[in-house]
């Protein structure tokens, strides 16, 4: 049976935070027998959309699309900037296909410098990944500013929570597939 | 019905078409060569005749698993070949061409098949022929407009005044050779949505309407909006022939279909799409309400005379040969439309069969 691939996708090119919050999920995956791939939205040169379809961009903007749109698993990290995502991670949904989380598992990770955007995950990200037809993991992490210290999360409770989602997160990957596969084995063709 | 050349009371007219892809045998991940594809192109358009079938077109695409770049001269070869059947291209990327070297073309294979030749003309779903072919995205739209009005413009006048910003004005200009009747049908092909379908409307054009997937009632929708727009701009809806273009596949039964074709479909998605056909959505195709025409010969005759009903179409052409269908498979294909799908239709739907 093929490994289950995950990837980590830390969706801001501003700061530390996240990323420092991602390295802890892809640490947490060590415990799993799972193909993780970071992608950090820093490390890439990535086109705005165009409207062309993602399989006719090249460079950095195709690995980052491909690289995606062949995960069973997408682990979101996101910071909060104007009361919202980043541009930069919106790009790459606006980069990617209209269904393109069908049949994936989605969670989130959100970094903020104030618990009063607490919402924004469930008001303004689900909604996105929601059309684009992923399952979402039902519960998120939210991490603040004082939960860090020098690229350190220091707060026991978040390492807690981060190895609940991981571990959530691919139990219900591993179960829809599971289910998914029985559904179309009644086909028969 | 004057535009195109279709009679009254003849019946839906049944079509093949290809885009032309290139793709590995899904089990096997073995592709021929794109010597034996294109021959093979060719020679389904000879079985296809032989069997009955009214039409069949060729599409072009510049991308990667795809072999009918210069569909014209595919066409040509399938006019040398044929002597009855219609032809057609599924479809021309006008956008990126010159519209008096595409009209130079198809008159030209009007004139090898002694008039049985027409043009379906697209603006692409992929847009990589843009940077193949020289031309900027960012004029996507206006290209597409310009183009396709000048090339109906050509097909209308024989000394052609224009002036466009894509390309160099033309002053007096005669496009030669002239096709047989002096006319060739013009269609604008349409995606699934009302916007694009009313477009084809506002000018009164015939409308080429592919169908993926999803519920045939869906697609009466854009057909209703094709013509309530066309009326609307003044153009009378009877005069206007539609055609249907989508997924096809028959086999002894339907289970035998969907196993037979299903693998080809969402493989071959795979590689020229990025995502596969939902196997769910595909298992809807049992289902005479779905628009997916797999099924044995008996399901896809109900299948296509429902659509007939609710679209009131002139001709549905289907699309049995994505993603490395072999030669064996596809002449099965077509004995069985010839043998028993034909039939039923033609009697069912030609004027009087009811009588």
């Amino acid at each position: 049976m093929n490994k289950m691939n995950v990837v980590v996708l830390s969706g801001s090119t501003v700061g530390s935070k996240t990323r420092t919050a991602m390295n802890q999920v892809m640490e947490k995956l060590d415990k799993h027998t799972v193909d993780a791939t970071l992608i950090d939205l820093a490390d890439y040169t990535i086109q705005w959309s165009d409207g062309r379809h993602y399989l006719d961009y090249d460079g950095d903007t195709k690995y980052v699309t491909q690289t995606i749109m062949d995960a069973d698993v997408l682990l979101i990290g996101t910071p909060v900037f104007q009361a919202s995502i980043p541009g930069t991670l919106k790009n790459v949904f606006d980069l990617l296909p209209e269904r393109a989380f069908e049949h994936k598992t989605v969670s989130v990770v959100m970094t903020a410098g104030s618990s009063k955007h607490y919402l924004i995950v469930d008001q303004q990200l689900k909604p996105i990944l929601n059309y684009m037809k992923a399952h979402i993991t039902q519960s998120f992490v939210f991490v603040e500013e004082k939960d860090f210290l020098n690229k350190q999360i220091i707060n026991d409770d978040i390492h807690f929570r981060l190895q609940d989602l991981v571990d959530d997160t691919l139990l219900l990957s591993e179960t829809l597939k599971q289910l998914r596969e029985q559904k179309e084995a009644e086909f028969d063709f | 019905m004057d535009k195109g050349r279709f009679k009254s009371g003849q019946g839906l007219e049944f079509g093949l078409y290809t885009l032309g892809d290139h793709l590995p045998h899904p089990e096997t991940g073995e592709r021929i060569s794109a010597k034996q594809r294109i021959q093979e192109i060719i020679e389904v358009a000879k079985l296809a005749e032989q069997a009955g079938i009214d039409f069949i077109s060729v599409g072009e695409s510049h991308q990667d698993y795809f072999a009918t770049q210069a569909h014209t001269v595919v066409l040509g070869a399938i006019a040398q070949a044929t002597e009855k059947i219609k032809i057609g291209s599924s479809s021309t990327i006008i956008s990126t061409l010159d519209p008096v070297r595409v009209y130079e073309d198809f008159s030209t294979i009007d004139l090898i098949s002694e008039g049985r030749t027409e043009i379906i003309a697209g603006r692409a779903s992929r847009i990589g022929l843009y940077d193949l072919l020289g031309y900027d995205l960012h004029d996507y739209e206006e290209l597409y407009e310009e183009k396709f009005e000048l090339l109906r413009k050509i097909n209308e006048e024989e000394v052609v005044n224009w002036s466009g910003n894509f390309r160099k004005s033309l002053k007096d200009a005669k496009v030669l050779p002239r096709p047989l009747e002096g006319k060739l049908p013009i269609w604008r092909a349409v995606g699934g949505t009302p916007a694009s379908a009313m477009k084809a409307g506002y000018a009164g054009v015939p409308m080429f309407l592919a169908h993926l997937g999803g519920a045939a009632s869906h697609f009466k929708g854009t057909i209703d909006a094709y013509r309530e727009t066309a009326k609307a701009n003044g153009h009378d809806p009877d005069s206007l022939p539609i055609a249907t273009a989508g997924f096809f596949y028959t086999a002894e039964t339907t289970q035998q279909a969907q196993r037979e074709y299903y693998p080809h479909i969402n493989e071959g998605m795979k590689l020229t799409n990025g995502r596969g056909f939902p196997k769910q959505q595909f298992a809807q195709s049992a289902d005479i309400r779905s628009v997916v025409n797999v099924g044995s010969p008996q399901q896809i005759i109900e299948k296509i005379l429902y659509q007939h009903e609710l679209f009131g179409h002139q001709r549905y052409i289907g699309q049995m040969d994505f993603g490395g269908v072999t030669m064996a498979q596809l002449r099965k294909n077509i004995e069985l439309i010839g043998t028993e799908i034909l039939p039923a239709i033609r009697k069912y739907t030609s004027k009087g069969h009811d009588e």
